[in-house]
């Protein structure tokens, strides 16, 4: 049954990629290579490697690697500054009332804009890449920790009033967990914002990395090279938001099933 | 040991207790009764210092109530909002043991020994999701008990439960507070489990709330759901109850006449 059903919605894939190489081929157009040629090209760019490098080339490595290790930095730290702050802001009435306009202001700014600023400020490009990146993401975090935050179960909290909680405890054990299944949604979709920002930065501010590539090939006229760095981008996306999702599954077994049964 | 003189509440202008008067002795077991809305809740927040009462003073073994005391543990009626449900059943109840000095399988101990004492031995690694509304009712009555605290409030603890689940409920109540020589303050709009469960009966009028009546029980310690119910002094004060909660004066001088 299941099988059936899974390959009754992953038809529409195959079927869309003959469509566009049959298309492409008409129309022989260089800005649109068939797809066939774009996935020769993603072959021999980066998995014409040797064995012992899991097929991975050079290039996949000067590639992918700055171009990861800038989106989970900067992801991890927004999460990190989000929850944060996030939790403080909306444990405390007061600070939410300045900080509140602050936030708005700020989630309002294009993140790209503030690219050549952070540049002249922080010269380096992986500093500058970074906090792109944090700053461009770290809203969805923030509202929706300070959002989970806010409202937590009155029951749950006066529970832990009567129970005489410590301060730690009632953070950890109550709000935070409380929080979780919003501060989850935030993070999967600062997630999917990180892999857009770290492109647009590395654009911007670029020395290596998948946007690099990107922004040589297509002022070079190598427009298989481009779509292949279009596709790998694609697919990044989907495997970052699957394992997230995996991973959500997990830790909020509680949520889901809570969900179910009332 | 639970001293609640001319308690006064209200929100805003809408006043919700007038003068609400209840004691409770030593290990005695008293049920608050009245009709719905009239500020049953409202009482039992003022007594567990969740909120600050208009007027009035509480006084838990003498201490004037301030904060939340911390020999005081609530039952909440919702059962399903006042579990952790990102904990098991054992976790829930060995989290507030923390204050009390012990140490991880210390807690563990006394949680497991909890949860044994209201018939859910085996449901100590299960989540609330995982339970049924009786059981996780059990396990919030297990979490009180493993608090040992010298006073119990329960808020219409068996308001959502099915009528053979709450008779279980009632005499596991019943059997636990006894076992303890718990305190407790037992609220429910069900005049016959009023009647049952406790040692005295206070009647709340209508909002704003006062106290209509303050009945002793009398059946002896021990019940039984079919037994008792059917005894002629527990139905003359379900009567009695019942007239007074939906607003009528007390009879029972009239009936010790006859
Ligand atoms: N936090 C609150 N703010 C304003 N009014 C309230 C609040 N809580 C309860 N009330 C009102 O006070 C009255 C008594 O409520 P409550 O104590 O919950 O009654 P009961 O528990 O007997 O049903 C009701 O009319 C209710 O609407
Ligand atoms: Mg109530």
């Amino acid at each position: 049954m299941n099988v059936i059903r899974a390959v009754g919605r992953l038809w529409l894939v195959p079927v869309t990629l003959v469509v566009w190489e049959v298309a492409t081929r008409a129309a022989e157009q260089p800005f649109f290579p068939p797809p066939s040629a774009t996935l020769a090209r993603m072959g021999e760019m980066w998995l014409s490697g040797p064995p012992a490098h899991l097929l991975l080339t050079e290039q996949a490595m000067d590639d992918f690697g700055p171009s990861l290790a800038r989106l989970f930095a900067g992801w991890a730290l927004a999460a990190v500054l989000g929850v944060a702050a996030g939790i403080a802001i909306g444990c405390s009435p007061r600070l939410s009332g300045y900080l509140d306009p602050l936030i708005h202001l700020g989630r309002a700014v294009p993140p790209p804009l503030l690219v050549p600023f952070f540049l002249a400020l922080l010269k380096l490009s992986t500093p500058a890449q970074l906090t792109t990146i944090v700053f461009g993401i770290i809203w969805p975090i923030l509202l929706n920790t300070i959002d989970g935050t806010r409202t937590v179960d009155r029951q749950h909290l006066e529970t832990a009033r009567i129970f005489g909680f410590s301060t730690a405890q009632r953070l950890t054990r109550v709000i935070v967990p409380a929080a979780m299944p919003k501060i989850f949604a935030g993070l999967r979709l600062a997630l999917s914002l990180a892999l857009i920002l770290l492109i647009i930065a590395e654009i911007l501010a670029g020395s290596g990395g998948l946007g690099y590539r990107l922004l040589t090939a297509q002022r070079t006229y190598l427009y298989t090279d481009m779509w292949g760095c279009l596709v790998v981008l694609g697919l990044l996306g989907y495997l970052l938001n699957s394992a997230f999702l995996l991973m959500e599954r997990r830790v909020l077994a509680w949520h889901r099933n809570a969900r179910q049964t009332t | 040991m639970l001293e609640i003189t001319d308690l006064v509440h209200s929100y805003g202008s809408h006043r919700v207790l007038d003068g609400v008067s209840i004691r409770a002795a030593e290990g005695e077991l008293v049920c608050v009764v009245g009709p719905s809305g009239c500020g049953k809740s409202t009482l039992l927040r003022s007594v567990a210092g969740l909120i600050r009462p208009t007027g009035g003073r509480v006084l838990i073994g003498g201490q004037p109530v301030d904060r939340i005391p911390d020999n005081l543990a609530v039952v909440f009626q919702d059962y399903s909002r006042s579990l952790y449900p990102w904990m098991t059943a054992a976790n829930n109840v060995a989290l507030p043991l923390r204050r009390r000095g012990l140490d991880r399988r210390r807690r563990r101990e006394a949680a497991t020994a909890a949860l044994d004492q209201v018939g859910l031995a085996d449901a100590a690694d299960k989540y609330p999701w995982e339970m049924s509304g009786g059981m996780q009712q059990r396990v919030s009555i297990a979490r009180a008990l493993a608090y040992r605290p010298s006073l119990l409030l329960m808020d219409e603890p068996f308001g959502s439960v099915d009528a053979q689940t709450r008779e279980d409920l009632e005499d596991l109540v019943l059997r636990v507070c006894a076992h303890h020589g718990m305190t407790t303050l037992l609220i429910t709009h069900d005049i016959d489990e009023s009647v049952y469960v406790g040692d005295r009966v206070v009647v709340l009028t209508r909002s704003p709330a006062r106290v209509a009546a303050d009945l002793p029980v009398g059946l002896g310690d021990s019940r039984d759901q079919i037994a008792t119910r059917q005894l002629d002094a527990f139905v003359r004060l379900r009567a009695e109850v019942g007239r007074l909660v939906r607003g009528g004066s007390s009879t029972s001088t009239v009936l010790e006449k006859h």
